[in-house]
């Protein structure tokens, strides 16, 4: 296969964007994409529109957000996996350039879940497992997570501390990211004084509902290698599925499958270790998540995902520094934005453009990225 | 016989394992079995993972032990009214897990992972029949 690269990057601010529509939280991110990359709007054969689509309004997005950025008659892929839908985009676009179809593809990312009437999201957020058979009792996201964290703090004497210090950690670095939703320190204390949800999870173990798009521009190595002295080739690429029922998953809920599987086709693709990764962005969708994810990709044992968080080993200056862009958690989740998001940082990263969260000389980074209630995990390594 | 009666809310009134609910109505928990890899199900199914099985009904005892739980205490909008609430994984003694609500009686303090429990069906108010996990 031949080699591709990610030429420009995006994003807008999240957060609440009442000031905006998908179409135009599509464009801001889309404009800074193309300026980044230095590539004019007609040299993009193709893109591939994300977003979890439960919650838009418009039906088939792609349609309004291609005509708004110009994009018209360029063909246009609509690619939904939840929370993972631009981090699926991605592996994509990667197979569109390597086919020959396109040498130059463009993955757009966008969420606006406040579109939605609390009540509606409400309605929508009772729909997030089976409903054949765990809806009917009235699960939530957190509901879900929080199953794991109790089973994993009961296998592993996990401690809510441990959870609140992946909180804590976010948000400190949220504070230095100015396109992060939170802007605002906080304590372990302050997680674990804050309302419970499901517990053992409260209000600051869960991401909050967010605005925003992310854009990243992929190239061919040819087209790539002309257009910048500075690609970010992906290295790696895993994606894989578990079951969605709780009861499919088997007696141990404390790692998603997924998540194993997929970081274990990048590890091979990529030809590295998890010791060689500088830098990752990781699903903190909960803090839970967070901790597990540690363990399915290898940065720490088994089990000691909760020690891991609690020795601050993926601050800066740690083993492994993990969401130093604010993460999941205070960076915010729009849905179909996350993947590329979390991308876009670590294309910052490898370019030595990450300011005050600079990675010292990072060379690889990972990006994983989880679907819905986990069953769905993209891996993506890059390398520069 | 529609599976609509099946959950306090019902997403899904029509599946080829509609018989569940007669049987959880003469206070039954069934499985499936496959006649051809003899591997039981729950919740049942009407195909057998081995593509050529031809599943059959069969009855669970019910007995169980907790894997983990969650209370919940912000809840989907039909839900708001039960919050708090307690929903949990558990093993059957038969091997297959159920994803189901903790009775109510259940003290939370009492609640703890590992805990030996049974399933039992419960008809609700409003004519809709449930199965739950309580204390065995």
């Amino acid at each position: 296969m031949g080699k591709v690269a990610i030429v420009g990057v995006g994003q807008t601010k999240f957060g609440k964007r009442s000031d905006a529509s998908i179409r135009e939280i599509a464009f801001e991110a889309f404009k800074e994409a193309v300026e980044d990359a230095r590539i004019t709007r007609d040299q993009i054969e193709a893109s591939i529109v994300c977003s979890g689509s439960h919650y838009d309004k418009q039906r088939t997005p792609a349609g309004v957000i291609v005509e708004y950025l110009g994009l018209n008659p360029k063909p246009t892929y609509n690619v939904d996996a939840v929370c993972a839908s631009s981090g699926v985009g991605v592996r994509n676009a990667y197979a569109l350039i390597n086919s020959g179809l396109h040498d130059i593809v463009a993955v757009i990312g966008f969420q606006k879940m406040t579109e939605l009437r609390s009540d509606e999201i409400q309605e929508v957020m009772g729909r997030s497992g089976d409903v054949m058979w765990e809806s009917p009792f009235g699960p939530t996201m957190p509901a879900y997570f929080a199953t794991y964290a109790n089973a994993h703090m009961h296998t592993y004497g996990t401690t809510e501390e441990q959870l609140a210090k992946v909180a804590v950690k976010n948000h400190f670095y949220a504070t230095k990211n100015p396109k992060a939703m939170f802007q605002k320190e906080i304590t372990v204390e302050e997680v674990m004084k804050s309302r419970p949800i499901a517990t053992p999870l409260k209000q600051y173990d869960c991401c909050a509902n967010s605005d925003g798009a992310a854009v990243l521009i992929l190239a061919g190595e040819e087209e790539a290698k002309k257009m910048t002295d500075t690609p970010i080739w992906i290295a790696g690429l895993g994606l894989a599925s578990s079951p969605m029922s709780l009861t499919g998953r088997g007696l141990s809920l404390t790692s998603f499958t997924c998540g194993v599987e997929a970081a274990k086709q990048a590890y091979q693709m990529a030809g590295i270790t998890p010791k060689d990764v500088d830098v990752a962005e990781v699903h903190d969708c909960f803090t839970i998540t967070e901790i597990i994810n540690y363990e399915d990709l290898g940065f720490c044992e088994r089990g000691q995902g909760g020690k891991f968080a609690q020795e601050e080993q993926t601050y800066l200056g740690g083993k492994i520094p993990v969401n130093v862009d604010g993460g999941l958690l205070a960076k915010g989740h729009p849905v179909g934005a996350t993947g590329a998001s979390q991308i876009r940082s670590l294309v910052h990263q490898l370019r030595g453009e990450a300011g005050q969260t600079q990675v010292k000389d990072a060379k690889i980074g990972l990006a994983h990225n989880l679907g819905g209630i986990g069953m769905y995990c993209a891996v993506t390594i890059l390398r520069r | 016989m529609s599976f609509g009666k099946f959950g306090k809310v019902n997403y899904v009134a029509e599946t080829k394992v509609h018989d569940f609910v007669k049987f959880l109505e003469e206070g039954k928990i069934m499985g499936s079995k496959c006649k051809n890899c003899q591997r039981i199900y729950f919740p049942p199914r009407a195909d057998c993972d081995c593509l050529s099985g031809e599943p059959e009904w069969t009855q669970l005892s019910g007995n169980c032990k907790l894997i983990t739980y969650t209370t919940l205490h912000f809840a989907p909008a039909s839900f708001r009214n039960d919050a708090p609430y307690t929903l949990g994984v558990a093993q059957f003694d038969e091997g297959p897990t159920v994803f189901a609500p903790l009775s109510k009686e259940i003290k939370a303090e009492e609640i703890k992972i590992g805990m030996r429990l049974k399933l039992v069906p419960e008809t609700l108010p409003d004519g809709k029949i449930i199965y739950e996990l309580r204390v065995a």
